[in-house]
């Protein structure tokens, strides 16, 4: 049953991968790479990672969703009304694709790879927990820090006023001045 | 305490039809009390199957141009999404399946509704139902943030993202009384997930129905339907992750929980008819400055407690 | 099932993303062919957990670490887009092949 499931994921995954970049709507594009993500979610839940997967689930439907905004924004032919065909070098990029999974491949087969060492423990999101908590706590702090610059970082990029615009020069104006008013005034 | 119980997958799906129509039929007695005409109860449960059967009559509409692949699969989705959430819901003391990382699950099916909202305000290349969609994905950029803190929070002071075992958890004292905070965001983002009430600006009025305004017949009966079906799931989500399950006195556990949910579900569609909608630039603004430090307070508070305890 | 499959297919959407990353003009559907080389860099991490190292969740940590790459990368690339959009009108990766300006 899990061997069929593999395969179906498996075929799901790459099939759909591949229909990202072959779709002529913008929109389709995006819930094709979605659809990709969501059969890779499956794979990693048959390989015991529960919580991994369903936070996958979660997290790329989100982000796939927010993409999808942006798609439509930036692209030219969000609905594929139009027949459209956006590459550069694209027997290059073929061959060089190609190439990587051919060598891939050839490693994979032909390198001798390890013996399991070790079960599985019980409950994998406790062991996850635990180890991001303790041994792993250089990894969580470097990713707290990643994102909240990150978060830094976008919105400072991504908005062309800043806080002397929004509160006068000496910022102490009673209420900002924004396009569109929020609900607390500042 | 809280067991799987593969049975369940055949009587459940008949429970929330049960109670969508529960939540027509209140909806539809206040809108009439509402409007001066109080009618009796009779009448107002008639609403729902009237409705019903009219959509399942009606034709469905086609637009120039529509994507009928995205259309089709928002519109499906939504009621999907609803009956996936429901999987992990207890009534009293049997769910379909208890899922070990059941939270996380709820979370993420009901996440589905942003997709199914989207998807539904683009497929039939239609101006207000793209903006009704827009609309949709900010207020979902608003509410889930303080959302998934208050389930965080619940799943905190378990333990444990199994929702048998947050059940278990509250034996002694309900979350509700500790956590009170949790338990009023977490109803306000279970109305705002369902677009109800003063978030349903996506299927506003002034958008000429927004998300849903292309859809008819059986479109609009999956869409509308879903959207009452994921407000019933999420309100009674509501019942194990705050209120003690299946826990009280007398009765049996599946009769607490059925008039504890019967309770949330009224509270809510009452807001839903109390309060004006609510616009998305301030509510995302009250969303991001004020529900996400309270929660995060919240959950700091739930955490020294779970240590120190 | 075993891991030698789960790195094939690993391999196989890490090559398709790459053929994305190249070929696409556009900066948003180059950031999706990205997307793609992470997912399959998630199956392999998942499959090396489960066939090699299962005892510690080192695995597990590392799969954490991708998704969040994932998530940072569309972000940092959506503003980037946004700013250059801003500054001047293009969203083409060809027409933003220079630093000035």
């Amino acid at each position: 049953m899990t061997a069929v499931l593999f395969w179906v994921f498996g075929i799901g995954a790459v099939v759909t991968g591949f229909l990202v970049f072959r779709l002529d709507s913008m929109a389709q594009v995006t819930f094709a790479l979605l659809a990709s993500f969501l059969f890779v979610a499956g794979e990693v839940v048959l390989l015991g990672l529960g919580y991994l997967g369903v936070v996958i689930i979660l997290m790329m439907v989100m982000e796939m969703v927010i993409m999808a905004v942006f798609m439509i924004m930036y692209m030219m032919n969000p609905a594929g009304l139009m027949p459209m065909a956006m590459y550069h070098n694209k027997r290059g990029s073929m061959l060089i694709s190609v190439g990587t999974f051919v060598a891939l491949a050839a490693g994979i087969i032909v390198v001798d790879w390890p013996a399991r060492s070790g079960r599985p423990p019980a409950d994998t999101t406790y062991a996850l927990g635990e180890s991001l908590m303790g041994p792993q706590m250089l990894t969580m702090m470097t990713l707290g820090f990643v994102l909240f610059a990150t978060i830094l970082a976008t919105v400072l990029l991504a908005t062309s006023r800043g806080r002397y615009d929004r509160l006068g020069d000496d910022l102490r104006a009673p209420r900002a001045d924004d396009p569109v008013r929020g609900g607390i005034g500042r | 305490m809280v067991e799987a119980a593969p049975w369940l997958v055949l009587v459940l799906p008949a429970m929330l039809a049960v109670a969508t129509i529960g939540v027509v039929t209140f909806d539809a007695a206040l809108a009439a009390r509402a409007a001066g005409r109080p009618e009796s109860l009779a009448v107002s449960a008639s609403v729902p199957f009237r409705e019903a059967a009219r959509l399942l009559v009606g034709q469905r509409r086609t637009t120039l141009a529509a994507d009928g692949v995205l259309w089709r699969a928002g519109v499906i989705t939504l009621p999907v999404a609803a009956l996936s959430a429901a999987l992990v819901l207890p009534l009293g003391t049997a769910s379909v399946a208890d899922l070990a990382v059941g939270v996380v699950w709820f979370n993420a099916m009901e996440i589905l509704a942003w997709a199914a909202v989207w998807l539904a305000g683009w497929g039939p290349n239609s101006a207000f139902s793209l903006v009704g969609g827009y609309r949709f994905v900010a207020q979902g950029l608003a509410y889930e943030l303080p959302h998934m803190f208050a389930l965080i929070t619940a799943a905190t002071a378990a333990g444990t993202l199994r929702i048998g075992g947050i059940v278990e958890a509250q034996a002694d004292l309900w979350f509700v009384v500790w956590m009170p905070v949790a338990f009023v965001v977490y109803l306000l983002s279970a109305a705002a997930m369902a677009f109800w009430g003063p978030f349903d600006a996506p299927v506003g009025r002034e958008l000429a129905g927004g998300a849903a305004a292309e859809l008819s017949g059986v479109d609009r009966l999956l869409f509308l339907g879903g959207r009452r079906l994921l407000l019933v799931v999420a309100a009674a989500m509501a019942v194990p992750l705050f209120l003690g399950g299946g826990g009280g006195p007398l009765l049996p556990a599946w009769l607490w929980t059925l008039l504890k949910t019967a309770a949330v579900l009224a509270a809510v569609v009452w807001l839903g008819r109390r309060f004006p909608t609510v616009r998305m630039e301030r509510f995302m603004e009250v969303a991001w400055m004020v529900l996400i430090p309270l929660t995060i307070l919240q959950a700091l508070v739930v955490s020294l407690v779970v240590l120190v305890r | 099932m075993t891991l030698e499959l789960f790195l094939l297919l690993a391999a196989g959407l890490f090559a398709i993303g790459l053929y994305g990353a190249l070929s696409q003009q556009s900066v948003v559907m180059l950031m999706m062919g990205l997307e793609l080389m992470l997912n399959g860099v998630i199956v392999a991490a998942a499959a090396f957990w489960y066939y090699v190292a299962p005892a510690n969740a080192d695995g597990q940590v590392l799969i954490i670490v991708v998704i969040t790459a994932m998530a940072v990368e569309m972000a940092a690339g959506f503003a980037v887009v946004t700013a250059i959009f801003r500054a001047r009108d293009v969203d083409m990766t060809d027409m933003a092949a220079d630093l000035a300006g």
